[in-house]
């Protein structure tokens, strides 16, 4: 029988089998970032042991950087984490893109810019949306501070080895509707935790058309419905996005890692634990209306009722997310007002992203009342932005340019939305109290949080008439 | 790490599905550097007020749910953000056990790394204890991971299965990077064989 991807990939890494059902299985990128390392680094140093491979290991700052001056840290806390992270950095000899490097950033958007991410790579991370890198055919996934520490010792992780799951994605994506209204659209129908305990291969006839930005959109969500990692088979898009990057393979090496990636593709008779489809052609502009990403469905759509839940677990869970929220049944999405737009984060801060939302806002003006911004997943983002002069258009327009980090996506830093107010935003995570305590998060794609903007509700974008606007 | 092989304590009931580790242990708390001290802002923002005053509703502030150390939790709890912060919350404060049908994976793990046993029970045995509970048919119970049975006081008797691994680390509070050094020899020889796309270059 054959493998699939993920099968291949892991096979490839597993150092000892135990019997007992537990794989060692050997790291090759260890990314790493303020908020989750501390204890790790800490336990290192108690125990007297040191970084096993720190050319593997790469650190940036991003959850607590503020946006408008990044240097100027306030928050007394957040600065000695962000200080202890350059320290921990310097005596372990790990690499640091920080607040003054060029290619400092969110440290999904800066992996795959730097070429750190790889096709066929175990990556991980002290975060969940470490499923990003999943995109490049890489098996990525989230881990929690002991693991962090763990693989800074042991460059390994003992893992169970994961069920798996292929979701096919079929069809192509229709004017205006963008990777980020797939990804919401699937957890919409398909639930929170459908994925727990699976690593999902995405396949199916969308994804060769997908360009990699869309890709990690999708990879980016997947820990939003519980599944371990997110995968997708590299090819030519892939391949050509990975050469020259500043730490990728070059000359020899580069050529056997190609061949090697040629071969990571799910075998045609391959067997998933788990097999879904989901058609992409019918799929209208999301946006969520709970407090979790599976509470979503169409902009063109009404907020639900729980009276007509499955379950009275499940109707109270509506009723406890529409009072957070505020809502009352049956209003219909497009007419609901948003007083904060928010376009960033690990999920939709890239370049694509931006040109998208820009081509929206063109020549239009933030509604009165409504206070957005904008902030790049990296400083290279901002930079590749700025020359082609898309921060005029958002300025032009009433937006904030900001400086890239995670931002108002978890209001670990400054950028927090006032109780009782409400946001569209592209980030990946409508939790209770996540841009701030009673704050009201709606996740929708660049394009969709672009129209808000300019509209000061929800708006179906494919009513906005504008220019280059099809993904 | 503190071993648990079998435990006995007061039980609270917490019905609500998806309960993310946003809500465990909110953002403004995971900036210090400390694994220590998360317990007083274990589940913030539904234990409080905005002004700061304990809000009398919340599960884990009734006067029955008070030095409870077991979590009777419902479906895909701890999901969300892979913060371990979110178990050194619920350890801090003195949980040595959460219950539940399902957990997120990340959640999962983390627990077992810091003493806390995550125990996956059916749905519908879920739905009977928290009924049972909620009659005040019962308060405690006795979790023991050797035989793997969890016993109320009122009689309930809940066979459970923990992967054998985990079972065994937990049973001897033992630190998984001490396990992994064993086999320095397979890492060194996994190393010596690594292909160019393992490295960064």
């Amino acid at each position: 029988m054959g493998k699939t991807l993920f099968e291949k990939v892991w096979d490839a890494h597993v150092v000892k089998q135990l019997p007992d059902g537990q794989a060692l299985l050997y790291i090759d990128l260890h990314l790493v970032h303020e908020v989750t390392s501390p204890q790790a680094f800490a336990g290192l140093r108690f125990a007297k042991r040191t970084v096993r491979q720190p050319a593997q290991t790469f650190a940036t700052m991003d959850h607590n950087v503020p946006t408008v001056n990044p240097t100027d840290v306030r928050d007394a806390i957040a600065k000695k984490q962000i200080e202890t992270l350059m320290e921990n950095c310097r005596e372990f000899n790990v690499s640091l893109a920080g607040l003054d490097s060029p290619f400092q950033g969110i440290v999904h958007v800066i992996g795959p810019e730097l070429g750190l991410t790889l096709p066929g790579k175990t990556i991980v991370c002290g975060d969940s949306h470490t499923s990003t890198h999943g995109a490049f055919g890489a098996l990525a996934f989230g881990i929690g501070t002991s693991e962090v520490e763990h693989v800074l010792a042991t460059q390994c992780l003992w893992q169970n080895r994961p069920k798996t799951m292929r979701i096919r994605l079929n069809g192509s994506l229709q004017p205006g509707i963008t990777a980020k209204d797939v990804i919401l659209g699937l957890i919409a129908k398909n639930g929170v935790n459908f994925g727990t305990g699976y690593v999902v291969e995405y396949a199916g006839t969308l994804i060769p058309q997908l360009s990699m930005e869309q890709r990690m959109t999708i990879c980016n969500m997947s820990i939003e419905f519980g599944a371990r990692a997110g995968m997708m088979a590299p090819d030519e898009t892939t391949i050509a996005y990975v050469k020259g990057r500043q730490h990728a393979p070059r000359g020899e090496a580069w050529e056997a890692a190609v061949s090697e990636w040629k071969s990571l593709v799910s075998d045609a008779d391959a067997q998933f634990d788990v097999d879904i489809e989901f058609d992409v052609d019918s799929l209208e502009p999301q946006v969520t209306w709970g407090t979790n990403p599976g509470m979503g469905g169409s902009v063109n759509g009404v907020v639900p009722d729980p009276a007509d839940a499955a379950t009275e677990t499940e109707a109270r869970a509506i009723r406890q997310a529409l009072e957070y929220m505020g809502l009352e049944p049956g209003t219909k999405i497009s007419e609901i007002p948003i007083q904060h737009v928010f376009i960033g984060s690990c999920t939709n801060a890239r370049i694509e992203d931006l040109r998208l939302a820009a081509a929206i806002v063109k020549g239009r003006n933030v509604a009165e009342g409504v206070h957005a911004m904008v902030v790049p997943g990296s400083k290279q983002v901002k930079q590749q932005a700025e020359e082609e002069g898309l921060h005029e258009i958002f300025l032009a327009a009433g937006f904030e340019w900001r400086e890239p980090g995670c931002s108002m996506c978890l209001g670990m830093n400054p950028d927090i939305i006032p109780a009782g107010e409400r946001s569209a935003s592209t980030s990946n995570r409508n939790f209770e109290g996540r841009q701030g305590r009673g704050a009201r998060t709606h996740l929708v794609s660049p394009a969709m949080a672009a129209a808000a903007a300019i509209a000061g509700h929800f708006v179906d974008v494919r009513t906005f008439q504008s220019e280059g606007v099809t993904a | 790490m503190e071993p648990l092989v079998k435990h006995e304590g007061k039980v609270v009931c917490m019905n609500r599905l998806n309960v993310d580790t946003d809500q465990i242990i909110p953002k403004q708390f995971l900036k210090r550097i400390e694994r220590d001290g998360f317990g007083e802002f274990l589940f913030y923002d539904w234990r409080y007020q905005a002004d700061g005053t304990p809000n009398a509703n919340f599960e884990l502030n009734t006067a029955r749910a008070q030095g409870a150390t077991i979590l009777l939790a419902d479906e895909n709890f701890g999901c969300g953000s892979s913060r371990e912060h979110a178990v050194w919350a619920l350890a801090d404060y003195g949980f040595r056990v959460v219950i539940a049908p399902s957990f997120a994976d990340i959640f999962f793990n983390n627990c077992f790394k810091n003493g806390v046993l995550p125990i996956v029970i059916p749905t519908d045995v879920r739905k009977e204890l928290a009924e049972t509970h909620a009659k005040g048919q019962w308060e405690r119970a006795t979790v023991d991971l050797e035989a793997q049975v969890i016993e109320t006081d009122c009689g309930h008797r809940i066979v459970f299965e923990v992967d054998a691994h985990k079972r065994y680390m937990l049973l001897n509070g033992l630190d998984d990077i001490g396990l992994t050094l064993q086999y320095e020899a397979d890492i060194r020889a996994y190393e010596a064989n690594r292909k160019a796309y393992q490295f960064v270059y």
